[in-house]
């Protein structure tokens, strides 16, 4: 199967400092990809990188083949690729439903309203629409994010941590939906909850010192020595 | 944002149709002011554009204000060029110096940009003062009688020049209504709010601001060559700093990023000027105090204040 992701050689060095040193990595089409490792292993400059938040010092990214190291982040997100931040990045002033609209009618404005409203009720939110975003609770802000990635209609959803700060309620259901996305849409997790990535993730990478250590099935990574040595062990 | 359709659009023709009365009940020298301020409101509603909805502070505006008045002017002085084509080259010229400061200068963003903006709109001025044979320097020229006529009506006679200037202010007020009801609309305000996440929804915010300025450059050439057609006046001061300070003032004290504000503000900073003028040579501390009292009591300014508190509709 041909990957919908495919990075060969990503390199990003801040001064001595290898955030992303090398990397090789694949993303096949319908998974639910995880990416995994310690604090600073570079996570979040790989998937800056892959959505065009920083370039690339040297290497390649092919999405489906295409070559688009060089494209800058906003055309990329018209190509599919969608990020939603680590530390929520909302409109806080504009009301639920405008935070969304922008995301729809960056896709052109045909129907905004139906399909606003549709983005908002596959996250939960029916019925929120009126409210002015800086006043959801920190759950629903982070469902929001969520609701404005899927309403980019995107081929890959790059999820940077998405469940941190959430209760444990809301993480069960938070799973359930990232699982209801695939195979349609494909997800890239940054994750740090060990129990969200066994659970949902299909393969799983992991990165340290900017490196990849492993990739493979759950069950392989959690019998891989340096991973349990570099990680999971610890 | 949306919301209130029908209440909303009414309650714009309202004011334009109070406005209309105006003539009727006002003193022609009023009248006369008043048409100075649509003209000004005019000027600030493209400064609103830019900054309130965009958030683009610019110290340039001047530079806009005065490429109009000279686009309208110069021909008609020049080539005795009538009102209607003078002011479509006003309108055209802002809109081309303002996508041309654009380029260069929303390569910068924040502090730098108010400061670039600052520095293109001095040099603009001492443009014009360089070229004061033509230009007329600061002390500028009278625009001919002749060229001041509108299908057949003198510009310089109160009413046809009061309706005129109310058409223009009208077709303004319409126009910046449907802009910030739009998604474009929607698109300028995350700009303010939040360009990062703009960026990564799939804009560019480089095009969006740019297509924020020009049109607020469009909104600032028109305001100057309804001046020089109205007034009959051109001149270089109206390129000084002053210029690129008024429209902001006039728009923070009505309420940045409402649709009446720079109105509104346009209307009662005038008549604080008016009044203090009378009263003192120092007038400017008037302006001074408003000011201070506006950031301690409303930093949103009038509207933006009533928006919050009361009239959440309020576009």
């Amino acid at each position: 199967m041909a990957a919908l992701i495919e990075t060969r050689g990503l390199t990003l060095h801040f001064g001595g400092l290898k955030a992303v040193d090398g990397v090789d990595f694949t993303l096949q089409p319908g998974e639910i990809h995880a990416l995994i490792g310690p604090n600073g292993a570079g996570k979040t400059t790989f998937v800056s990188l892959l959505s065009g938040r920083r370039m690339a010092q040297s290497g390649t990214i092919l999405l489906d083949g295409e070559d688009i190291t060089r494209l800058p982040a906003h055309l990329r997100v018209r190509k599919g690729i969608a990020y939603t931040f680590q530390i929520t990045s909302i409109f806080p002033r504009l009301t639920v439903f405008d935070n969304v609209a922008l995301a729809v009618q960056s896709q052109g404005a045909r129907d905004l309203p139906a399909r606003t409203r549709a983005a908002l009720a596959r996250v939960g939110m029916a019925g929120l629409e009126g409210q002015e975003a800086q006043t959801l609770s920190y759950g629903h802000q982070r469902l929001l994010e969520l609701a404005m990635g899927l309403a980019l209609n995107p081929r890959v959803l790059i999820l940077d941590e998405p469940t941190q700060g959430l209760a444990a309620s809301e993480i069960d259901s938070f799973t359930r939906l990232v699982e209801s996305l695939v195979p349609e849409t494909t997800v890239l997790l940054i994750e740090h909850n060990m129990e969200v990535v066994m659970d949902l993730a299909t393969r799983i990478t992991v990165l340290n010192f900017g490196r990849v250590l492993a990739t493979g099935t759950p069950a392989e990574i959690r019998a891989n020595p340096a991973v349990q040595e570099a990680y999971l062990g610890a | 944002m949306t919301g209130g359709g029908v209440k909303v659009w009414a309650l714009h023709l309202a004011l334009i149709a109070v406005l209309f009365t105006a003539q009727f009940w006002l003193s022609p020298y009023h009248t006369t002011n008043l048409s100075r301020i649509m003209v000004l409101a005019v000027f600030a509603m493209g400064y609103n554009l830019a900054f309130g909805y965009t958030g683009l502070l610019s110290l340039g505006h001047a530079l806009l204000l005065a490429a109009g008045m000279y686009a309208a002017g110069l021909p008609a002085q020049l080539w005795g060029w009538s009102a209607g084509p003078a002011f479509i080259a006003g309108v055209a010229g802002g809109g081309l110096v303002a996508a041309a400061l654009g380029l260069l200068a929303l390569r910068t963003a924040g502090v730098s940009f108010m400061i670039v903006t600052l520095m293109f709109a001095q040099a603009g001025y001492l443009t014009l003062l360089y070229f004061a044979p033509v230009t007329g320097g600061d002390d500028g020229f009278a625009v001919a009688a002749a060229s001041r006529r509108f299908l057949g009506f003198a510009l310089s006679a109160d009413t046809p020049r009061f309706l005129a200037a109310l058409a223009i202010f009208a077709a303004g007020l319409f126009a910046s209504l449907a802009l910030v009801r739009s998604p474009f609309g929607r698109t300028l305000v995350a700009m303010r709010e939040n360009e990062e996440r703009s960026r990564m929804l799939g804009y560019n915010p480089f095009t969006v601001k740019l297509a924020a300025l020009t049109i607020s450059g469009l909104y600032a050439g028109a305001a100057g060559a309804a001046y020089a057609l109205l007034f009959g006046y051109v001149g270089a001061s109206f390129a000084t700093i002053q210029y690129s300070i008024l429209p902001m003032l006039y728009v923070l004290l009505g309420g940045a990023g409402t649709t009446f504000g720079p109105f509104l503000g346009a209307l009662l900073m005038f008549a604080l000027i008016e009044v203090a003028s009378g009263l003192t040579s120092a007038y400017l501390f008037f302006v001074g105090a408003a000011l201070v009292a506006l950031v301690l009591f409303a930093p949103k300014g009038i509207l933006g204040t009533i928006r919050e508190r009361w009239v959440q509709w309020l576009p």
